[in-house]
């Protein structure tokens, strides 16, 4: 890849930047560069729990979700690649009578807004998951029409539709700095962080060392080096970097409240289909649900997490879900943990994302700040940054979303956030 | 032929898959290990990881400068039995599991 002209250059090559290049492209603006610092799946489009729900406290966050939903129901057939979509639903449950009161008050908008969602006591959980033990459990909340899905393909199948309609995809490639003038980035320097052999259309045949088949030949292969440097000028800047955002503002000066707050995450050996929906516990930020390949994949909230980012694995995140789990489906004690990952939630000071232009910069957008649901908001939330980035129209949810809502005190509220 | 050999046996995955795996583009270990899913079954990489570093290697010239980022808990656990540990793993005793257990997992910032 050599340094060039783009219209919009997309910082992070996660879902939600990889999701608005391809809706750029689709709006016909293919001349379009996203750079990530590492591989595709790297980041926490590659490290979550590929949970996709409606079930929010806030209106924005339910009507937003219900498209994504909508989504992910077509996305296989469009994109031509199983990203392992079930809907089983999520069935939230609260331990403490507050909690319950809040889960009613959201379950309440969400009927208003068209979902399904129903209350239940907690005999009734049994109805939906018989190997739950409701002990201690005070409401629950479940909605059908929530599913899952296997996040990897997801974004391979984004990255994929984006390059045939026209988007360069640099990864390992980091972002160093910003060239500025009058209070516009005018280019954006990188760097190179691996060598990088691009594969040569000259291929052998015949059988080699490492088994028969085609293979490159390595001598013919062009090798982009390490530590190569450049910069590539551009109309837009679009900041999708998830957790690493505060580090890209704040080389154009910007300070972002944004924390990176680790979450750690595990798989058990694979089980025979017996889980229907995402269990997410609102007490204790207890979550799982049962993979297509029939692993149990969850998490729980551990605190306090090392400051800045930090995708270590601890013994004491296992302990800690392992007792949430087999209290509440005691079956699970048996069951063998397999691996454990972790990642990055970017969080924002009030719940909410940080969303479109921001003052002091003229040409960088913000997209970040999506408190762990950024992944599942990706579907949707690429098409309204599309649209934003094309035609420069602040829509009022972006107006509410913006950075400035922090200096002027208008801050947003969402409860519904797990872990 | 290479769509019968099987390079990772947890997860079925053939010399073919991998090979055109490395020719749709994923020409690190991490993103091959993503892309087939080889190694992230149940012996998490111990048996397959070095042949597919070979293929790759081959394939693109360069061997990984390392493996891939390894997954605790090295043997797979029960959750009962993690479950017992309770206060065993404190936060404050965190760093010393961590240490005695090899590093748990990934340098900061990395993979």
């Amino acid at each position: 890849m050599t340094a060039g002209r783009y219209r919009v250059v997309i910082i992070g090559a996660g879902i939600m930047g990889l999701s608005t290049a391809w809706h750029l492209a689709k709006r016909g603006i293919t001349d379009v560069l996203v750079v990530d610092r590492g591989y595709l799946c790297g980041g926490a489009s590659g490290r979550n729990g590929g949970g996709v729900r409606a079930q929010f406290s806030s209106e924005s966050n339910i009507r937003l979700m219900r498209e994504s939903i909508e989504i992910c129901r077509t996305f296989a057939a469009e994109m031509k690649i199983n990203v392992w979509f079930r809907q089983g639903g999520y069935l939230f449950l609260t331990r403490t009578k507050q909690r319950a009161r809040m889960l009613e008050a959201s379950a309440k908008l969400q009927r208003d807004c068209g979902l399904e969602t129903r209350l239940l006591a907690p005999r009734e959980v049994r109805d939906i998951v018989p190997e739950i033990d409701p002990t201690g459990v005070e409401l629950a909340s479940f909605n059908p029409g929530d599913g899952v899905v296997f996040p990897w393909p997801f974004v391979w199948g984004y990255a994929k539709a984006a390059k045939d309609l026209g988007v360069e995809i640099a990864t390992f490639t980091e972002v160093e700095g910003f060239d500025t003038n009058n209070g516009r980035i005018t280019g954006v320097r990188l760097v190179r962080t691996r060598h990088d052999a691009i594969v040569a259309e000259d291929r052998d045949e015949r059988t080699t060392a490492a088994g028969p088949g085609p293979r490159v030949d390595a001598s013919r292969a062009r090798v982009i080096p390490e530590g190569e440097r450049f910069v590539v000028e551009c109309d837009t800047v679009l900041c999708c970097a998830g957790a690493w955002s505060p580090s890209i503002a704040r080389m154009v000066g910007i300070e972002l409240p944004n924390k990176p707050h680790r979450h750690e995450i595990c798989s058990t050996e694979p089980l025979k289909p017996w889980l229907g929906p995402l269990v997410a516990d609102l007490t204790d930020g207890l979550y799982f649900s049962q993979s297509m390949r029939g692993e149990i994949v969850g998490g729980i909230a551990v605190e306090p997490v090392p400051h800045g980012i930090n995708q270590r694995s601890s013994a004491q995140f296992l302990a800690t879900y392992a007792r949430s789990l087999v209290r509440t489906v005691p079956s699970m004690s048996r069951v063998k943990v397999l691996r454990q990952w972790a990642g990055c939630y970017d969080l924002t000071p009030d719940g909410n994302p940080i969303v479109g232009h921001v003052d002091g910069c003229e040409n960088l957008v913000m997209a970040c700040g999506f408190m762990g649901h950024g992944f599942m908001m990706a579907p949707v939330m690429g098409r309204l940054l599309a649209e934003h980035v094309a035609t420069d129209e602040t829509s009022e949810l972006f107006a509410r979303w913006n950075l400035r809502r922090f200096r002027e005190g208008k801050l947003l509220s969402e409860s519904m956030i797990i872990g | 032929m290479s769509a019968k050999v099987l390079l990772c046996r947890c997860e079925d995955v053939t010399l073919a898959e991998v090979e055109h795996a490395i020719e749709s583009g994923q020409r690190d270990i991490e993103s091959l290990k993503r892309f087939t899913g080889f190694g992230t079954g149940w012996c998490q990489g111990k048996q397959c990881l070095i042949s597919c570093a070979r293929v790759l290697a081959a394939r693109v010239g360069e061997f990984p400068l390392a493996p891939v980022t390894p997954r605790p808990p090295v043997h797979p656990m029960p959750l009962g039995m993690l479950a017992s540990l309770g206060d065993a793993v404190s936060v404050d005793r965190l760093e010393s599991v961590g240490a005695a257990g090899g590093d748990h997992g990934e340098g900061e910032g990395e993979r």
